[in-house]
């Protein structure tokens, strides 16, 4: 599903602050495939995200998703396969709209936004009997503004909200760095639940070595731009909670 | 009573400038400046083209392509050469006003005895009346319009874009696109009001739109206020406390003049009326906190 290749990424080149972010990574995600990735602050993940994403263009190395060679692509453009949760929950909803229209804006992620009026008592129907399903109550506050919600309920609902629209990839970046862990627990089971029905492709970075141990069919550490360690399914079977740990110690 | 009705009307007339900072600033968050360049081209293009002798619905599209010319300038300089909106507002503005000048071929053009949107159609025998029956009809029009486009799908990606930038990114909207377009849509506006003016003044000038985005500012500013004071949250009971933000603030203006201040203090005392209504929702806030 993402095949990338020898791919470099240098920020401030030849500047003092110069950061070799990605330093030649090369990685094959299979579809369906739930890769999570760890390691310390500053090792590249993030990056890596941002370079699948199409928020940072590589300076080396091809990146294909879906047999498409999306290397050039703005990250707009590669909306049509890839959703994303960002770490703040701020950033992946709009604050000030209310959530049908937070909804209406993702469920046409890959399509153009046109000139006529896509909120329809259908469509109010629809968005509720999704948002029900989080078990959350807020099926009947769907015209208050997204602002008014918690950090949890954003996040629940951004997760939703990427599946409104055809879905082959979902990037999560420390979709739960912000909140309390109950919330936490909620989100990260809502994602694993999507994830499975929707059989997407899922890319997790995550500073919780609970949730890695717990989710995931793929698990991957990263340090100073490279992957030092990669596990696969059978192999993450084996994996106890405490060799994770050891990875850090 | 005549006074304030010419306040009233003239509260119309600004009233696309007030919908195109409401536009610029509140669903864009870009602080732009051009408006007092757009507002004086839109003028300068009515002017000129009343006097020779061209109809005002010919001279209706030209206003509102001309507004968005010089609006799409601004948002290409910020988005593709990364220039601050302010910055990239005041160098698109500095350059109107020659832009302008050479449209006027002078700095004052009258135009009161031409044929014009306000004397071209009789509806009622006073003037007065009937004008503010055509600028109703045309500000009614225009707020509806941009109420429908806020509601499309295209209207909520405008919106969302000066929310969460990274959010309508990943949702697949050119947010450097979108931002041209939402300057080249509130320049139109403002160049509108120029028109609007231009026609009800009955001349146009050089220096008509020197301040005159602080207009534009005070009137959803107030809207903005009572927005907030109701806590409304219908796009179409927005724009129009946008409307009475523009007709509030000629009135008070009108008032200050009525109450006998001096003429000359009269752009201070907008300034301070502009302070007043921006510092009173700060002043109850940190009481309340």
């Amino acid at each position: 599903m993402i095949a990338i290749n020898d791919i470099h990424k240098v920020f401030n080149k030849g500047k003092a602050n110069q950061v070799n972010a990605v330093n030649g990574i090369t990685l094959n995600i299979k579809s369906e495939e739930f890769l999570v990735i760890v390691g310390s602050n500053g090792s590249g993940k993030t990056t890596l995200l941002n370079l699948v994403a199409g928020s940072v263009i590589p300076d080396k190395g091809t990146i294909i998703i879906d047999d498409n060679d999306v290397t050039k692509l703005a990250d707009h453009h590669r909306s049509q396969w890839i959703a994303r949760v960002f770490q703040n929950p701020i950033s992946g909803t709009a604050s000030d709209l209310s959530i049908l229209d937070n909804f209406r804006l993702a469920a046409i992620r890959t399509k153009p936004k046109g000139l006529t009026i896509g909120i329809n008592d259908q469509f109010k129907q629809q968005v509720k009997e999704k948002i029900a399903t989080l078990g959350m109550g807020l099926e009947n506050k769907i015209e208050q503004s997204m602002g008014t919600l918690s950090g949890g309920q954003r996040q629940a609902l951004t997760l939703l909200m990427s599946v409104m629209d055809s879905c082959k990839v979902l990037l999560l970046d420390e979709p739960t760095a912000a909140l309390d862990p109950r919330s936490a627990e909620v989100v990260m089971r809502t994602a694993d639940k999507l994830i499975a029905d929707f059989k997407l492709t899922a890319i997790l970075i995550t500073h919780n070595l609970k949730d890695a141990y717990n989710y995931g069919t793929r698990i991957i550490q990263m340090s100073e731009g490279l992957i030092i360690n990669d596990l696969d399914s059978t192999k993450k079977a084996t994996l106890k909670q405490n060799d994770l740990f050891d990875w850090f110690g | 009573m005549d006074f304030y009705l010419t306040a009233l009307l003239q509260g119309l007339c600004y009233s696309a400038i007030a919908l195109g900072i409401y536009i610029s600033m509140k669903i864009f968050n870009i602080p732009d400046i051009t408006t007092d360049g757009s507002y004086t081209l839109g003028g300068a293009v009515t002017g000129i083209m009343l006097t020779h002798h061209q109809s005002t619905w010919v001279i209706l599209p030209v206003v509102i392509v001309a507004g968005a010319l010089a609006g799409a300038l601004t948002g290409l300089i910020h988005t593709k050469l990364k220039i601050n909106a302010l910055l990239a507002g005041i160098l698109v503005m500095t350059g109107l006003y020659s832009v302008n000048l050479i449209v006027l071929g002078r700095s004052n053009l009258p135009v009161s005895d031409l044929p014009s949107l306000f004397n071209g159609f009789h509806l009622i025998a006073d003037p007065n009346q009937n004008t503010l029956i055509i600028i109703s009809i045309f500000v009614i029009v225009i707020t509806f319009l941009i109420g429908y486009l806020l509601k499309t799908d295209f209207g909520i990606a405008m919106r969302a874009t000066g929310n969460s930038e990274s959010m309508i990114r990943a949702l697949g909207v050119n947010t450097d696109r979108m931002k041209i377009t939402g300057l080249a849509l509130a320049n139109a506006l403002t160049a509108l009001s120029g028109y609007l003016i231009v026609q009800f003044q009955g001349f146009a000038d050089i220096s008509m739109g020197i301040g005159i985005v602080i207009v534009g500012l005070g009137s959803v500013i107030i809207a903005e206020t009572l927005i907030n004071w109701f806590k409304i949250t219908s796009v179409w009971i927005s724009l129009v406390l946008v409307l009475a933000g523009a007709v509030i603030f000629q009135l008070v203006l009108a008032f200050t003049l009525a109450i006998g201040v001096d003429p000359n203090l009269l752009k201070l005392g907008t300034a301070a009326f502009v302070l007043l209504i921006v510092s009173l929702p700060r002043l109850s806030f940190n009481r309340a906190s």
